[in-house]
């Protein structure tokens, strides 16, 4: 494979990564400097670093055809750059909504914005990568930068907890994808994923291949939340502070979407039935599982937790159909996920106050008389998980059960629309719970903080507008996909 | 003019519905007004579309267009025919009373309340009109938040249970015709109905989509054993709510069946038409004796529903025995004749059946039959009208509910004599339970103080009711403008009906 020397304009791919890795250093500075005398100047810093950094990605690192940087460990595609711009749009639109909640509980520290963007560097690292080397980066500069987030509470105990159940379980998980990966290079004889698909596909799909793809589909698994390899999950999504448990809902699934395709879906592509055979249990039992304990949740992030879990069982799906279709379906999943996502948890952070975490499903009685907007945000995104139209998750699931039928799926496609009922349930207990059932006398008033309003009214008209007119989005992952 | 005729008739009330929204409590007088202008001007805004129909016609007309997700194939496509429009036109008239009869009756959240119902008129009518599976299923479904809220917010005391059951049955049928539509895409690369009804069919596919099909509409109808939410939903919901389920989304139900199931699974809809006739018969007679034995008024008139609801799919099912028995498309063609106008006369006199319910239920606070008694004596008025719409339930000749009964009677035993004659029980069956509720509501000494002190309708209540009571006499006295409406498109339906879909 040819490839230019490095100079300024063949770096033009890689300049979120290098944006992302200076400006790390420069909110690091920052806050060591004027972190105690002015408070939140970190954080707004991060705030115009990610909005620049979207906006530096818009115009620089826009790349139509497919190149390789850095002797392959580094790829630039259209994927990449979308899934780049969506990063840094997200982490910013997390931090708008944990401002308030940060700042009342005294943990509005320039390190934790820091930390956010090492995350997203891992993010950027892993949606890139090219080559088992840079997976293996990836992943772990993003988990080592998460354990430190969940724990950033240094006051509390189940933040400490739920760290440490991460760290220990996702460092196992780590393990069996390094073994997997060394599987894979010793039959192979390659890091590079190009090479990896070229010999898999042209007869090297041997025993030893499809043993080390168990290890990676483990990983794979255990990354995404995906049963039996869910277990870390709720105790993460609860104990961590609710900032964290947005940040961790939501951007982090890019990367694991990336994973799988970089990995599985483009690396072993050779051995796509085998994976995708894999796959068909832990999605199923996923959507089982996922749908129905989140039923018998009375917290409502453990319950959103559960409705991950749900919700990876319809991208796991994506993937198992095996085409280029599945995948951006997977893709599409994925984006109105981390949609809906970041409003639900905005909501909870909204509503929690200092000592009043918001989070159980009681806490929820009534909202509608004690603050409409947000209860009306929370009945969309609520409606919108379920799949109900006029919302876009409605879209979401259509996709992954036409690209189903389309592989000729048939089980699959009922299980999955009748997991999708169950699942119903529980979301529109919470519309219950905010709309039908007065409010409990001593509860705090919401955060009325208006930058973090607006933003999350705009969060939720985007998840009716892209309902109503889903095209540009579909035609968006599909043409990044084919 | 017509161009954006039905884009109007959806989005006008939704419209409506968000301004009324926006003007909220506090602006509640202004609130109402804009909700009855945007209802009445909705209704006025069909007489155009009844009077450039041309009922000659099988085609769809009044036909929109518009790309709306091109790399499904899937448009923004509206337009209507003998079968939907009459459906059309009955929801934007029953709106009207709705938002009447809540005015002022209505004491929380009214513009809420107000909003739900217009936004649902435009769900509906989108409904009716999508000439694409996957706008049509994109109304269905929407049009769920709504009633999920008219119950669950303005409901009785066991309002949660009986709107989340509402919701999850009506969901779990509809994703299983979801299912079978993405099927269909997958399989002919469109979601027009129309590339849907024209797509060859192994009767395998065929079965398994006419039970996809049924799981979706069978719920909505509802027919006998998925009938159960019904009485829940209706006793709980309140007036308002009452009426529409009655009156509008029972008959999506009916609909589904004659646009979907008919010309998408003939083949499958002659296999299984023993089953579909079953469960009718079952409906009108099982039912019909589950009606009177209950205590309640609107779990009474529910049942009364699921009962005449069983005419619509019987109607529609036993053109496969009519063409087998006598070879005549007439014939066949008389028993939808008769399914169609069943439900334009169900929704009329079941709506102002509830309607009656809702007048007492504002005065005594209890549906319970046992609470009333010789309300003639107090409530002159009221009680003509509840008479006039009770034998209209009971199917008395010169009301709309005797033009469909007994066309669908008269179809039945073209096909088979014992159809005819479980058919035929209705007519004792529904005037027991009809005249018995009356008898015990109405008539009779004053029962007790409560009766004792009722005041008769006031003007709204009269105005209401009257609308209605003219419009169950018109249809009843002179049904032909209707049956020509629909003549040319019910013989289109038959012949795709009778069609085979199986690949040659």
């Amino acid at each position: 494979m040819l490839e230019p020397t490095l100079t300024w304009t063949s770096l033009a791919p890689a300049i979120p990564e290098i944006y992302l890795a200076v400006a790390v250093c420069v909110v690091l500075l920052v806050e060591a400097f004027t972190g105690d005398k002015r408070r939140g100047l970190a954080d707004s810093l991060t705030l115009v670093v990610l909005l620049v950094g979207a906006l530096v990605t818009a115009v620089y690192a826009h790349v139509v055809v497919r190149t390789t940087l850095f002797h392959g460990l580094y790829v630039a595609d259209e994927l990449g750059y979308v899934l780049k711009l969506a990063g840094f749009l997200i982490v910013a639109v997390t931090l708008i909504y944990s401002r308030a909640y940060l700042d009342q509980r005294d943990i509005l520290r320039g390190e934790y914005d820091v930390l956010g963007l090492t995350a997203l560097l891992g993010i950027f690292v892993l949606i890139s990568a090219n080559s088992l080397i840079t997976v293996y980066m990836g992943v772990e500069l993003l988990a080592l930068s998460v354990y430190a987030l969940i724990a950033f509470d240094r006051e509390s105990g189940v933040a400490a907890e739920a760290a440490m159940k991460y760290f220990v379980l996702s460092a196992i998980a780590s393990g069996a994808l390094l073994y997997g990966m060394s599987i894979i290079y010793g039959m192979t004889g390659t890091l590079d994923l190009d090479v990896v698909a070229a010999r898999t596909s042209a007869g090297y799909a041997s025993l030893g291949v499809i043993f080390g793809l168990v290890f990676i589909v483990v990983a794979v698994a255990f990354k995404l939340g995906a049963v039996p390899f869910h277990m870390w999950l709720p105790d993460v999504y609860h104990g961590a502070p609710t900032s964290v448990t947005l940040f961790i809902s939501t951007v982090p699934q890019l990367a694991y979407f990336s994973l799988a395709f970089r990995l599985l879906a483009h690396g072993l592509s050779g051995v796509t039935v085998e994976w995708t055979q894999m796959l068909v249990p832990l999605a199923v039992l996923t959507l089982i599982i996922g749908n129905v304990v989140a039923i018998a949740q009375s917290n409502l992030k453990r319950m959103l937790a559960y409705s991950t879990i749900a919700n990876v069982g319809f991208i796991l799906l994506g993937f198992v159909a095996g085409t280029p279709a599945g995948y951006s379906a997977a893709l599409y999943y994925t984006l109105v996920y981390i949609l809906v996502a970041l409003g639900s948890f905005g909501v909870i952070l909204l509503a929690s106050r200092h000592g009043f975490e918001a989070d159980a499903l009681e806490d929820y009685k009534g909202l509608y008389a004690r603050d409409p907007l947000l209860a009306v945000i929370m009945l969309a995104l609520m409606f919108s998980t379920a799949g109900v139209p006029p919302f876009i998750g409605f879209w979401a699931k259509l996709r992954i059960i036409q690209e189903l039928w389309a592989t000729q799926h048939d089980i699959l496609v009922v299980f999955a629309a009748a997991a999708s009922v169950v699942g119903a349930f529980y979301y529109l207990r919470v519309v219950k719970l905010m709309y039908f059932d007065a409010p409990a006398a001593d509860i705090p008033n919401t955060v009325r903080h208006a930058g973090a309003r607006v933003t999350l009214a705009l969060n939720a008209a985007v998840v009716l507008a892209l309902g109503l007119f889903p095209a540009s989005l579909l035609d968006l992952c599909a043409r990044i996909l084919h | 003019m017509h161009a954006y005729a039905l884009s109007v008739l959806v989005w006008l009330p939704i419209g409506a519905g968000l301004i009324v929204l926006a003007l909220g409590d506090q602006r509640i007088v202004a609130a109402r007004w804009v909700a009855l202008g945007a209802s009445l001007v909705t209704f006025a805004l069909t007489f155009p579309l009844v009077a450039g129909f041309n009922g000659a016609s099988a085609a769809f007309q009044f036909v929109e267009h518009v790309s709306w997700i091109s790399r499904f194939d899937a448009y923004y496509a509206l337009g209507v025919d003998g079968i939907s429009l009459p459906l059309v036109v009955l929801t934007a008239f029953m709106t009207v009373p709705v938002v009447i009869a809540g005015w002022t009756v209505i004491q929380t959240r009214p513009a809420q309340y107000f909003a739900a119902f217009l936004i649902m008129e435009g769900l509906m009518i989108g409904v009716f009109s999508s000439l694409d599976a996957l706008l049509f299923y994109f109304f269905w479904e929407a049009m769920l938040i709504p009633m999920f809220l008219i119950i669950g917010i303005w409901g009785g005391p066991r309002r949660v249970y009986a709107t989340l059951k509402f919701f999850l049955y009506t969901f779990l049928g509809s994703v299983f015709m979801l299912v079978a539509l993405i099927y269909l895409y997958v399989k002919s690369g469109h979601y027009s109905i129309a590339a849907f009804q024209a797509l060859p069919l192994t009767l395998l596919e065929q079965r398994w989509i006419f039970i996809a099909f049924l799981l979706a509409f069978a719920v909505k109808v509802p027919m006998w054993p998925v009938h159960t939410w019904l009485p829940d939903a209706h006793v709980e919901a309140p007036t308002g709510g009452s009426v529409i389920l009655a009156a509008i989304m029972l008959k999506m139900g009916g609909y589904g069946f004659l646009r979907f199931s008919l010309p998408i699974a003939p083949d499958a809809s002659r296999e299984l038409d023993w089953l579909m006739i079953s469960l009718s018969l079952i409906a009108v007679v099982y039912i019909g004796f589950v009606a009177l034995v209950q205590q309640d008024m609107k779990k009474l008139i529910a049942y009364s529903s699921i009962a005449h609801m069983g005419f619509v799919t019987l109607g529609a099912f036993i053109a496969y025995d009519i063409v087998t028995n006598t070879g005549s498309l007439q014939g066949a063609a008389m028993g939808l004749d008769g399914a169609m106008v069943q439900m334009v006369s169900h929704g009329l006199v079941s709506g102002a059946l509830f309607l009656c319910v809702g007048v007492m239920y504002d005065r005594l606070h209890s549906r319970e039959i046992s609470a009333y008694g010789g309300v003639v004596n107090t409530m002159p008025v009221f009680a003509a009208f509840m008479v006039l719409f009770g034998l209209a339930n009971s199917g008395l000749p010169g009301t709309s509910g005797f033009v469909g009964e007994f066309l669908v009677i008269l179809a039945s035993f073209k096909a088979n004599f014992w159809y005819a004659f479980l058919a035929g029980t209705t007519l004792i069956l529904g005037a027991a339970y009809t005249l018995y509720l009356v008898k015990r509501v109405i008539f009779g000494p004053v029962t007790n103080e409560g009766v004792a002190s009722l005041k008769d309708l006031n003007g709204r209540e009269a105005l209401v009711l009257t609308m209605l009571g003219l419009a169950v006499l018109a249809l009843g006295l002179w049904p032909a403008p209707l049956l020509d409406m629909m003549r040319a498109s019910i013989h289109h339906l038959v012949d795709q009906a009778v069609a085979t879909k199986l690949p040659v």
